[in-house]
C-alpha cells in the first residue's frame, strides 16, 4: 500500500501555520496555536481539527511547503476510525463508485478525455472545441478518480483505486488523458504525487486545453460582452497553479470578472459536502454568503468549472437572478455554438 | 349461442361482451404469480343500470361475478378463480361532480387515478386526490376494494378512509347509496353521523356488491412540494426516527425503502420525506425542521441526508414509475409483493424477514414501507422480482410471499390485498366471532355466493 510522504521536520520549523491560520471553518488565536495542532496530527494525538474540519481542501493550497496537511488529516482520521460525514453516506459513496464493468469507451488512440463517473462531462466534451477528442471519451467508475473518498476521509479507497484507475488508462494506450474534472487532473498530478503513485501518462487539464482551442478558433469568438461571478471548486485548491487560466479563458471570450470577495484562496465550497460533514446550517450560511457576494458584483452569470458545483448550486443561483453555466458552455456561446441562456 | 351470451348482449350491446379464447386468455391472469383460471364471459357495463341487470342475471343463474378495474393488485384478486363473468368497469369512467368548496369528487366505478390526476390539474389546480403509486390506468374504487394508500395517507390515512359516500349494486341487484348522498345530494360523509354501512364494501375485495359511484375527498394542492432523502445503516434506530419525523407533523407522505442494487443503494435504508408549502418560506422552515429532528442522528454518524438533485425528478413523480423498473432487473418483468399492515415498531424485524426469504428462495428483493395516518402503523411491502419465463423462479416467489404473510400474522400485522391463500392463512388466525360475524355479512348480502368467489371464503 502507498504512503503518504509527508515531511514531518518542514511542518515542525513552520514559520507559518498558514494551513490552519487561513482555515475558514475553524479558528486559531494565532501561529503557536494553529502550529500545535498541526503538530499533534503529525504526530497521530488527539486534535480538534479532526473533529472540526470541514474537508474543503483549502489547506492543501494554503501549505507553500510542498506539505499535504489535508491528506494527513484524513489519513489520521481514517487510522482513528473516525468518520467526516455520516457513516452510511461515506459507505454510499464507496458503493456507487465500486467498478462494475459498466464503463463506456470510445476510440482511444494517444489521447482519451476522461469523463470520470459524471454523465455531465460526457455532454460537456462535445463540439468543435472538442471535435478531436470527443470520440476518446472514457467514462465509469473504471475511470473515475477517487479523490471524493479524502472527503470522507477514506484515502485507503484512493490509494487502492487510484493504481487501477490508472493502469485502466494505461490499457487503452493513452499517451494523455485530458481531464474534464478538476478532481481527476488534481488525483493524477497531486494525489499521485503525494503518495509516489506512477503515472505514465501526461494527464491534460482541461482548461489548458480549452484555452488552447479557442485560441486556435479565435476567429469564430464573438466576444460575450457580460459579467460573471465565478464558483471556484474545492478540487482547484489541489492544483492552484491552475487557477489563473480560467481568467485568461474568460478574458479571451469577453467575460468580465469583478472582484469579489470569496474569490482565489478566500473562495467559499459549494455547500454541498458541507451539508454532509457539518450539516444544513453552515452549508446555508456559506451557500448565502456565496451568492449574496457574487450578486454584489453586478454579475448575470455564474460560470461552473465543476459539474458537482453546478448541479448543487443552479437552483439558488437562478433564484438570485443570475444564470448558472458551466465555463465549457460559455466558450460553446462564444463561439455561436449555443443559445445564451443556458441553465 | 347460449341463452346467457344472448342476455348479456341485450343488457350491454355486442361491443360490450366477449366470450372469444383470446379475449378470455387475458382476462383469465394479472400480473403477479398465481395460476390463471379461464372466464366464461367478459362484460364491460356502461351505466348502473347495466351493472343491476349483470348482477340480477347472475344471481338468477348462480354465475360468478368478478369487478375488475385495471387487474394490478397483482395479487390475483380478479382472476376468476371459479370462472363466470368479468364484470370489466372501464368503461364507467366519468367524474360526476367536484364540489370545489365541501373538496370532495364522485366518479363512476371505473373511474381510473390518471383520469381524476388529469381533470383536476386541468379543472381544480387548488385541488388534489390521495394518488397510489400504482399505474395511472388503475381504478379508484378498485382501490378502495382493496384498503389502497395514495401519496396522502401518511396524512389523511388509508385511501378509504377519504371515501365520501358510495353508490353500490348488492349481489341481489338493489342499488343503494351509502352515507350522505343516502340521503339528499350531497357526497360529503360516508357514514358518520350514520351508522357507517361503507364497511360493508371497503376493503372487501367485491365480494359483498359491485361499487358504481363512489365519493373521495379532495385535498389543497400546494403550490411547491419537495422531497428529502435521509440514509442510516441501522435499521433499528428506524423506529425512533419515523417517531420523531412523525412527531413534526408536517410531512405529505414517508416512505422507508431498502434494495441491494444499484449499488448505492446497497447495505442502506432510505426515507424519502415529501412535504409541501405555499412559499419557499414555508419550505425552508419545514426543511429546516425536518433536518433539526435528525440531527442527533447525524451528530452520531448514524444517518445523513443524501443530495436528491440526480434523483428528484424521480422521486417527485406520480405515480412513481421506478418501483415498476424493479421488475425487470432479474429480467422477464414480473414483480409481486405482499404488503402487511404492521406497528412501525416492528420494522427492523419486518427487514430482516425480507432479506432471509430472499437468500432463502434466491430471488431478488425490494422493500418500500408507507407510513400511514401519522405514523399509527405502515405498509410494509416484501417485494420479489422475477422472469415470467421461468416458472421455477416464480413457485419459488410464491413460497416466499406466503411465508412472508405466515410471518405478518405471527407478528401481529394484517396481510394487505391478501390473495386467497393469504386469506384462508389470515381466517384461520382470526378471532372466531370475528370470522363468524364476517361469514353472516357474507352471507345475507350475496346468499348465492356469486361475488368473486374464492375471497373471503369462509368454507
Ligand atoms: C407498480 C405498482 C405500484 C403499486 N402501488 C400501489 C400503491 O402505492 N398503493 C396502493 O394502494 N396500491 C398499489 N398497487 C397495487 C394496485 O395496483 C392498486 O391497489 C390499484 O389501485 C388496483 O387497482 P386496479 O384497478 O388494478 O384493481 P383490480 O386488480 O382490478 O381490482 C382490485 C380488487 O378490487 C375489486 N374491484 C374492482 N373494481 C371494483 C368495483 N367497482 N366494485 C367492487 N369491487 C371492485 C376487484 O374484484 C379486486 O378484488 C401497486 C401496483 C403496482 C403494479
Ligand atoms: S502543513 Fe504546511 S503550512 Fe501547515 S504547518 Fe506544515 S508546513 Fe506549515
Ligand atoms: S480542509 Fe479546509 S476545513 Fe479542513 S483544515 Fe483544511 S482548510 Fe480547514
Amino acid at each position: 500500500m502507498y504512503t503518504l510522504k509527508f515531511k514531518e521536520n518542514v511542518c515542525a520549523a513552520c514559520p507559518s501555520a498558514d494551513c490552519l491560520l487561513k482555515c475558514q471553518y475553524m479558528s486559531f488565536a494565532g501561529h503557536d496555536e494553529a502550529h500545535g495542532e498541526m503538530m499533534k496530527i503529525v504526530r497521530g494525538e488527539e486534535s480538534r481539527v479532526l473533529q472540526d474540519c470541514a474537508t474543503c481542501y483549502a489547506c492543501e493550497e494554503y501549505c507553500k511547503r510542498g506539505n499535504h496537511p489535508f491528506y494527513l488529516i484524513s489519513e489520521r482520521r481514517e487510522e482513528k476510525g473516525m468518520f467526516t460525514a455520516p457513516r452510511p453516506i461515506t459507505n454510499q459513496w464507496i458503493n456507487m463508485t465500486r467498478m462494475q464493468g459498466k464503463y463506456m469507451v470510445g476510440q482511444v488512440k494517444d489521447k482519451a478525455l476522461s469523463c470520470c463517473l459524471i454523465p455531465d462531462l460526457g455532454i460537456l466534451g462535445t463540439g468543435e472545441i472538442f471535435r478531436d477528442v470527443t470520440p476518446a471519451a472514457a467514462f465509469g467508475a473504471e475511470f473515475m478518480c477517487p479523490a471524493v473518498h479524502t472527503h470522507f476521509a477514506r484515502m485507503s479507497v484512493v490509494k487502492e483505486r487510484l493504481p487501477l484507475v490508472i493502469e485502466n488508462f494505461q490499457k487503452l494506450g493513452a499517451k494523455e488523458v485530458i481531464c474534464l474534472h478538476d478532481e481527476c487532473y488534481g488525483t493524477f498530478t497531486a494525489i499521485a504525487s503525494a503518495y509516489g503513485i506512477d503515472v505514465p501518462f501526461k494527464p491534460v487539464y482541461y482548461m489548458d486545453f480549452l484555452l488552447e482551442r479557442m485560441k486556435e478558433l479565435k476567429d469564430r469568438i464573438k466576444p460575450l460582452g457580460i459579467k460573471a461571478a465565478y464558483q471556484r471548486p474545492c478540487s482547484n485548491r489541489l492544483i492552484p497553479d491552475k487557477y489563473p487560466l480560467v481568467k485568461e479563458i474568460l478574458d479571451l471570450i469577453g467575460v468580465e470578472l469583478p472582484d469579489r470577495e470569496y474569490q482565489g484562496e478566500n473562495c467559499l465550497c459549494c455547500g454541498e459536502i458541507l451539508r454532509s460533514v457539518s450539516g444544513y446550517k453552515l452549508a446555508d450560511d456559506v451557500q448565502e454568503r456565496n451568492l449574496n457576494d457574487m450578486v454584489q458584483t453586478g454579475a448575470e452569470y455564474c460560470v461552473f468549472n465543476c459539474p458537482a458545483c453546478q448541479s448543487s448550486l443552479s437552483e439558488k443561483v437562478a433564484k438570485k437572478n443570475l444564470k448558472p453555466v458551466h465555463i465549457i458552455d460559455l466558450c460553446k456561446m462564444a463561439i455561436g455554438e449555443k443559445e445564451r441562456e443556458v441553465r | 349461442m347460449s341463452d346467457i351470451l344472448k342476455a348479456l348482449i341485450e343488457i350491454v350491446g355486442e361491443r360490450g361482451v366477449s366470450n372469444t379464447p383470446e379475449e378470455l386468455w387475458f382476462y383469465s391472469r394479472d400480473p403477479g404469480v398465481l395460476t390463471p383460471h379461464l372466464p366464461d364471459y367478459v362484460v364491460a357495463p356502461k351505466t348502473t343500470e347495466d351493472v343491476q341487470k349483470i348482477v340480477q342475471l347472475a344471481n338468477r343463474e348462480k354465475i360468478p361475478i368478478v369487478p375488475m378495474g385495471n387487474g394490478m393488485s397483482l395479487a390475483g384478486l380478479v382472476i376468476p378463480l371459479k370462472g363466470g363473468i368479468v364484470l370489466d368497469m372501464k368503461r364507467m369512467d366519468k367524474i360526476l361532480e367536484v364540489n370545489q368548496m365541501a373538496r370532495y369528487a364522485v366518479v363512476e366505478g371505473g373511474t381510473s387515478q390518471g383520469v381524476l390526476k388529469a381533470y383536476l390539474q386541468d379543472h381544480y389546480p387548488q385541488l388534489r386526490h390521495s394518488i397510489p403509486d400504482a399505474p395511472p390506468t388503475t381504478t379508484i374504487a378498485a382501490n378502495m376494494a382493496l384498503h389502497g394508500q395514495g401519496r396522502l395517507t401518511q396524512q389523511y390515512g388509508f385511501n378509504t378512509d377519504m371515501v365520501t359516500g358510495l353508490e353500490v349494486v348488492l349481489p341481489t341487484g338493489e342499488i343503494c347509496r351509502i352515507g350522505s348522498p343516502s340521503l339528499g345530494p350531497y357526497w360529503f360523509s360516508k357514514g358518520p353521523t350514520l351508522p357507517d354501512l361503507s364497511g360493508l364494501f371497503l376493503g372487501w375485495l367485491g365480494t359483498t356488491g359491485v361499487i358504481t359511484k363512489i365519493g373521495l375527498r379532495l385535498y389543497p394542492n400546494k403550490k411547491i412540494r419537495d422531497v428529502e432523502l435521509f440514509v442510516t445503516d441501522r435499521v433499528d434506530l428506524i423506529p425512533d426516527m419515523l417517531y420523531r419525523l412523525t412527531h413534526l407533523e408536517i410531512l405529505e407522505d414517508v416512505n422507508v425503502w431498502f434494495q441491494p442494487k444499484p449499488l448505492m443503494f446497497q447495505d442502506n435504508f432510505h426515507i424519502t420525506l415529501y412535504f409541501t408549502g405555499d412559499a419557499e418560506e414555508e419550505i425552508a422552515f419545514k426543511r429546516k425542521m425536518i433536518w433539526d429532528t435528525l440531527q442527533p442522528y447525524m451528530d452520531s454518524k448514524d444517518g445523513g441526508f443524501m443530495s436528491v438533485q440526480y434523483m428528484k425528478p424521480m422521486l417527485m413523480e406520480m405515480p412513481q414509475r421506478g418501483i415498476a423498473d424493479f421488475a425487470d432487473v432479474p429480467k422477464g418483468g414480473g414483480f409481486e409483493y405482499s404488503g402487511p399492515i404492521t406497528i412501525i415498531e416492528h420494522y427492523p424485524q419486518y427487514a430482516a424477514k425480507v432479506v432471509e426469504l430472499a437468500a432463502k428462495y434466491d430471488v431478488l428483493y425490494a422493500s418500500s414501507a408507507r407510513l400511514i395516518s401519522g405514523g399509527h402503523c405502515m405498509m410494509f411491502s416484501i417485494s420479489f422480482a422475477f422472469n415470467r419465463n421461468d416458472p421455477a423462479m416464480m413457485e419459488r416467489v410464491k413460497h416466499a410471499l406466503d411465508e412472508a404473510t405466515a410471518f405478518a400474522l405471527e407478528m401481529g400485522g394484517i396481510p394487505w390485498k391478501p390473495n386467497f391463500m393469504e386469506q384462508k392463512m389470515t381466517m384461520a388466525k382470526m378471532d372466531k366471532n370475528a370470522l363468524k360475524l364476517l361469514q353472516m355479512i357474507k352471507k345475507n348480502l350475496d346468499p348465492q355466493g356469486i361475488m368473486n368467489p374464492g375471497n373471503w371464503e369462509v368454507n
